[in-house]
């Protein structure tokens, strides 16, 4: 089983990167880029057995290390 | 004084704090961060500064969830000291043995450079061989030093005192030209509520003899080790 789990600053947190990227496609003439907030993508192979499963062990997996709830959201996608 | 100064990989600081801890009169023990015990009798655990695991993830996080740490956290229970520099203030923080996080700095330039910082408290275990208020010049260098928090934990770190040093100009002015990261507040280093904990960005290690810049840093050594004023 195939899961994503996507990592997000949360609103209202500085992202100097983002803004610093923001500025390079602004400078690289790309138009309609309003802003940018950069976040982290983890492709992770899952061996559990079922989506409960994998469900839960995502979820601790994001709680305990893949983001750090203090500035950072998460989202969990599970696929075939 | 029993003083743990613990490597993990990517650590690169953890020779120059045994060189300030035993200058000041400190048994040291080095400890692998695999290791899931502490040295028996030990007062003191220091996590030292550097890069552990490359940064990777963020800054401290994987360090953080290291074996060693479930030690260090029993132990800062228990009332022991914790000292953690640079890398070692962020691996705090992802431990949970501190509040908030040392995110990107917003200039997002690494600085490496001298810093004067203003000793909010000498009362403590680790201030207390300096005055409050005294304005000292150390050094810093990192890239992730701009320490951020909810508006109610930050209320309770000013609340409560827990504020250990911040960044300031030569006059002790705590301005937004002295501030090399963004940190809110200007804050430099925090204590745990027991103040047995200390986290902060700067290197007081670097500052322990004249021959290398200075010595202002020796205070922090001293203050833990035998409580006098440094020399």
């Amino acid at each position: 089983m195939k899961a994503r789990v996507t990592v997000t600053l949360k609103n209202g947190v500085l992202d100097p990167q983002g803004k610093a990227i923001e500025g390079a496609l602004k400078s690289l003439g790309i138009d309609g880029v309003g802003s940018v907030r950069q976040g982290k993508v983890f492709d992770i192979e899952i061996t559990a057995g079922d989506k409960a499963a994998a469900e839960s062990a995502l979820k601790d997996a994001c709680e305990k290390l893949l983001a750090n709830t203090v500035i950072e959201n998460y989202r969990v996608e599970i696929g075939a | 004084m029993k003083a743990a100064v613990v490597t993990f990989p990517g650590s690169n600081r953890e020779g120059d704090v045994a060189t300030a801890l035993r200058q000041a009169g400190a048994t040291v023990t080095h400890v692998w961060h695999a290791d899931t015990e502490l040295p028996a009798g030990t007062d003191l655990v220091v996590l030292p500064g550097g890069f552990s695991y490359g940064d990777y993830l963020r800054c401290g996080a994987i360090a953080g969830r290291a074996h060693i740490m479930d030690a260090t956290r029993a132990h800062a229970a228990r009332g022991g000291y914790v000292l953690g520099i640079c890398n070692g203030f962020q691996i705090a923080c992802e431990a949970g043995l501190l509040p908030g996080v040392l995110a990107r700095n917003a200039n997002l330039k690494f600085v490496c450079k001298r810093q004067h910082l203003t000793v909010e408290r000498a009362d403590t275990a680790f201030t207390r061989a300096y005055a409050k208020g005294q304005v000292i010049d150390v050094c810093i260098a990192h890239g992730e030093g701009n320490y951020i928090a909810d508006p109610e934990t930050l209320a309770r770190l000013e609340g409560e005192g827990l504020v250990a040093f911040r960044y300031a100009d030569a006059d002790g002015q705590v301005t937004a030209e002295a501030n090399p990261n963004g940190s809110l507040n200007g804050i430099a280093g925090i204590y745990s509520p027991g103040f047995n904990v200390l986290g902060l960005m700067p290197h007081p290690e670097n500052l322990i003899d004249s021959l290398t810049g200075g010595t202002d840093g020796r205070g922090m050594f001293e203050s833990l080790i035998s409580g006098k004023k440094a020399a």
